[in-house]
């Protein structure tokens, strides 16, 4: 058994095993440098944001999605194709208000906290909300303005972590030329 | 899991905007040095679980192989495309298209910004070896973009 079969053959699992730890370096970078645990959640969110209005053009250019008619399809893609493809994991859709506007993403092994543990001391960091922005901003992008936060959080001792998106509003003004 | 390359991407992005804007209050705000060490930390990290199966290095030279072969391609999905040494702990990495650089131009516009982009691969390079029993320093040059070199330096005792 040669070094190299092994490491190619778990090559596939590498690239998000350094997404993960990066991110993990990034957030005890800011826990840091930052009094509060609220104060690195709105960073996290922010730096989120940033990533997603360029991740989804990424996203479309692979996936061949096109344009969602109803919150219900928007959801099912986000689970099934968004985080298949950039985390590997297919979050299950449910929680579905009656208006159909909003709707929570439960999370059942969160690949983003595999390595990490919460010390004490930090029980309100929301240790993923990286994920909100993302999803915030990628959405953002694509006409839609969503709320997006995390309900539980399993770092934080909750028995499942659940991520609810709550459909605002169709960004109408920023529809370009020759599209409806 | 996933085998998309862009999330990394990005995060790294953002993490370098990050250390750029970072607000002054902090004495050693040197931005370049904040990026090595946080990529120091993630390449001590990654490293241990690369290699937690495979057996024991025989030399410098094995694992200076190995990073150049597996861990490049396993970071970064090629290899490094030239390896030089003086046999005396001084060694040069060439890599021609530097995945963290092919986004940008390839001309001379952004050749200023490009240290910034490379600090954190350095750190990345300096833990794995630090993990892997050499202690080193790890500098990077840019000869034309996304043209790169790498250069590890292991002080003899």
């Amino acid at each position: 058994m040669s070094r190299q079969s092994a490491v190619r053959a778990d090559n596939r699992k590498v690239s998000a095993e350094l997404f993960v730890l990066t991110h993990g370096a990034l957030v005890a970078q800011l826990v840091k440098d930052y009094e509060s645990d609220e104060e690195v959640n709105k960073q996290l969110d922010k730096m989120g944001y940033n990533i997603g209005v360029r991740l989804v053009e990424d996203f479309l250019s692979r996936s061949n999605v096109g344009r969602c008619h109803d919150f219900r399809e928007t959801a099912d893609v986000i689970a099934k194709l968004g985080f298949k493809m950039f985390l590997g994991i297919s979050p299950v859709v449910t929680n579905w208000s009656a208006a159909s506007d909003e709707f929570s993403l439960i999370l059942d092994n969160n690949p983003m906290a595999e390595f990490a543990e919460l010390p004490e001391g930090h029980e309100g960091l929301l240790f993923s909300n990286i994920l909100c922005g993302v999803l915030r901003g990628a959405l953002e992008m694509v006409q839609m303005e969503v709320d997006v936060w995390f309900v539980h959080d399993s770092l934080r001792g909750d028995e499942t972590t659940e991520i609810r998106l709550k459909f605002i509003k169709k960004l109408e003004d920023a529809l370009p030329a020759g599209e409806d | 899991m996933a085998d998309v390359e862009s999330l990394f991407e990005f995060v790294h992005m953002e993490i370098v905007a990050y250390f750029l804007n970072k607000p002054g209050k902090n004495v050693d705000n040197d931005v370049i040095q904040n990026l090595e060490r946080l990529g120091f930390g993630v390449g001590q990290r990654l490293v241990e679980r690369f290699t937690k199966d495979s057996p024991r290095f025989k030399d410098e030279l094995e694992i200076m192989k190995y990073i150049c072969k597996d861990f490049w391609t396993a970071v970064y999905k090629k290899q490094i495309d030239n390896l030089r040494t003086n046999h005396q702990g001084t060694y040069v990495l060439q890599d021609n298209s530097f995945q963290l650089l092919t986004q940008m131009s390839d001309g001379k516009q952004y050749t200023e910004d490009a240290p910034k982009f490379l600090a954190f691969p350095c750190g990345l390079i300096r833990g794995a070896l630090s993990n892997l029993g050499l202690s080193c320093s790890v500098t990077a040059d840019v000869l034309s973009m996304p043209k790169c070199k790498f250069q590890i330096v292991i002080p003899k005792s």
